[in-house]
């Protein structure tokens, strides 16, 4: 029993550590990404009033990697707020290991069908 | 309203970072989430248009998070099996929910947030009486939902009531959080304080915890709809998070108990805002 407590600890402390040291990261991103774009773009007129979304798809990753080693700065504040959301995805992750380690099917169970719907929601809503 | 529209990027990230400061540091001391001081405040006061605006807000709700989760989950309060659980009927939620942003025009999820905010601002104005606890569930047992919590001078063991009821409504939280970009905090403290008799530590603690994977869940929905845009999302991110780290802070050290009535008013004058802008336009 006593094992048991201190690897949930040890988990429990290890998603900790994963939440803070993921929005600090995502946070640094963001701060050091906005300075550069406010520094390049900052004079252009805000228009936000009119929607015109851009959709966010998963293949689109690859560009962006390549925009920001050709030193586009919205594609840093993309990946920041990527990590971000991958943040809380990651901590069901660990959740599972958890549930796995303690042998509590039906929580690992219940982690996997969590982690389905953040997965269905991440691939746009739709089965592929 | 919207006066942003004449602003600069520079100009228009330095209002909405100061107005994701005060957000953050707001929600931090009065208990109630940033997200629903964000979407009022750049709509109308920014002239943001709703979509972006209700992104930005989810982004702001998954910072703030993920940031407080981990400071909570070391103080033994947060029930991570609770959290699973009922974050399959958030999640779910969530998606629905996000997914409805798409087809709902902008004066019924303007008229829709506009009753939300009343609904926090009066819960957080008006004292309610004690929860009225069920008998003890007996999903509580089976499915582990039970525990205990530190409290000066040893454990005080809880267990979940009314686990069916609590779940229906964290679906319903769940919707909310997908359908207009915010945590919907005090309904899922509702769902476990007062519908399965939580202790209020343990529900405020479990329910942060559960925000940011709710909130990752309508967040994968709105990237592919377009409504996340990071020239809105980085101003009003770190400030959020500079406001809620300052309010924590600050929080440790003092009492303030007039700050939630102010800021249930705040809400409540944003709230009718919200609905007078809306209604002239119909649904």
């Amino acid at each position: 029993m006593t094992r048991r407590v201190s690897s949930t600890l040890r988990v429990e402390h290890a998603i900790g550590r994963l939440l803070r040291a993921g929005v600090l990261l995502s946070a640094a991103v963001m701060l050091s990404g906005g300075i550069w774009f406010l520094a390049t773009h900052g004079g252009h007129p805000a228009a936000f009033s009119q929607f015109a979304g851009q959709p966010f798809r998963w293949n689109r990753l690859p560009e962006l990697i390549a925009q920001l080693v050709a030193g586009n700065s919205e594609a840093v504040l993309w990946i920041g707020l990527l990590l971000l959301i991958g943040l809380p995805v990651m901590r069901v992750g660990l959740s599972l290991i958890l549930f796995v380690q303690e042998r509590d099917w039906i929580y690992v169970v219940f982690t996997l069908v969590v982690l389905s719907i953040l997965l269905f929601s991440l691939s746009g809503g739709r089965f592929f | 309203m919207g006066c942003g529209q004449n602003m600069t990027l520079v100009q228009f990230s330095l209002a909405t970072g100061a107005a994701g400061v005060a957000a953050g540091f707001l929600g931090a001391l009065s208990g109630l989430g940033g997200g629903v001081v964000i979407v009022p405040v750049l709509t109308l006061l920014l002239g943001v248009d709703l979509h972006y605006a209700i992104g930005a807000s989810l982004i702001a709700v998954l910072a703030t998070s993920s940031g407080a989760a981990a400071a909570y989950v070391r103080e033994g309060f947060t029930h991570i099996r609770m959290a699973m659980f009922l974050e399959i009927a958030t999640t779910l939620g969530a998606v629905t929910g996000a997914a409805l942003v798409a087809v709902i025009s902008k004066n019924a999820l303007s008229l829709i947030f506009a009753g939300v905010l009343i609904y926090a601002a009066l819960n957080s104005l008006v004292k309610t009486g004690e929860p009225t606890p069920g008998k003890i569930s007996p999903w509580a047992q089976r499915l582990g939902l039970e525990g205990s919590y530190p409290v000066p001078g040893g454990e005080q063991p809880y267990a979940a009531r009314a686990v069916t009821g609590g779940f229906s409504l964290m679906v319903f939280a769940g919707a909310l959080a997908g359908l207009l970009g915010i945590g919907s905090g005090a309904f899922k403290v509702l769902a476990m304080d007062r519908v399965m008799g939580l202790p209020f530590k343990v529900s405020t603690t479990t329910s942060n915890f559960m925000i940011g994977v709710t909130a990752a869940a309508g967040a994968g929905v709105y990237l592919h709809e377009g409504y996340i845009h990071p020239q809105i999302a980085m101003p009003v991110l770190l400030g959020v998070l500079a406001g809620a780290t300052l309010g924590a802070r600050v929080l440790l050290r003092l009492h303030v108990r007039w700050l939630r009535p102010i800021f249930g008013l705040l809400v409540l004058v944003m709230g009718l805002e919200m609905l007078f802008e809306a209604w002239p336009g119909g649904m």
